[in-house]
């Protein structure tokens, strides 16, 4: 398990997005699935700088890798505002272009990547996310 | 992070290398916004160097195409996309709002 604290600003994102490409590389993911845990990543924390912290570049980011038997969990947590997954609405992409609005994909694109996706909130610890992504059958040596 | 945009009679090739996340899209933003307020919307977008894009990145296109394809003058299309990042645009759902070439000659040549 390896943990890294990143400060919570967009120019943090590919340096986020390297640590965690090289620890699913590490566990063995196929190239598509390495990209998926990208993703899913560098929406996650785009989030979190945008809308936890506000852009305001103060707090920070903890992101820890935990290759596992088959798996990799991702924990990403921060102290920000709460965040409520729920309160996001879905993006609907079998609407006409005109009418597509650019909003709320990010969290949509996490749980399409990633085989688990759970937000926590706790007011002494902040925002914990934990997602898993777990190899497929034929993935196994 | 570069982006070059070249001129043919009747397109533009925008050809990026890099990543494009929350933090490098608006520089994406500020050159195909450049291109349609002068006029220019026929748009060909080379994924060849791009190794990534982010919901952000998409936006972009997506709000460029809505200006584009405005009382049909034109549209933006994508060539040379990598797999990967094709198969997880289809799996989200936005790849339906693009036509998506091969290679650049056949992009250039659809319009």
């Amino acid at each position: 398990m390896v943990t890294v604290i990143f400060p919570g600003r967009l120019e943090s994102l590919a340096d986020i997005r390297d640590f965690v490409v090289q620890a699913a590389k590490r566990a063995g993911f196929d190239e598509k699935d390495v990209y998926a845990v990208e993703l899913a990543v560098d929406e996650a924390c785009t989030n979190i700088i945008e809308h936890a912290y506000g852009n305001q570049e103060s707090g920070e980011i903890e992101c820890t890798c935990d290759v596992r038997e088959g798996e990799i969990v991702i924990v990403l947590r921060d102290h920000g505002k709460p965040f409520d997954p729920d309160k996001i609405p879905e993006p609907n992409f079998s609407v006409g272009l005109a009418e597509l609005k650019p909003r709320g994909a990010g969290l949509f694109i996490m749980k399409k990547m990633m085989d688990e996706v759970k937000f926590t909130f706790d007011s002494k610890k902040g925002n914990t996310l934990r997602m898993v992504k777990r190899k497929k059958p034929e993935d196994y040596p | 992070m570069d982006i070059s945009t070249t001129q043919y009679k009747r397109c533009d090739v925008v050809k990026m290398n890099g990543r494009v996340d929350s933090n490098t899209a608006p520089m994406l933003e500020e050159v195909l916004t450049s291109l349609t307020q002068n006029g220019r919307y026929k748009i060909v977008f080379d994924m060849t160097d791009v190794d990534f894009i982010s919901s952000k990145g998409w936006w972009v296109l997506i709000e460029t195409q809505k200006v584009c394809r405005r009382y049909n003058r034109g549209e933006v299309v994508l060539a040379c996309i990598q797999d990967r990042i094709r198969d997880s645009l289809n799996l989200v759902g936005m790849g339906s709002y693009f036509k998506i070439f091969n290679d650049v000659t056949s992009a250039v040549a659809s319009f």
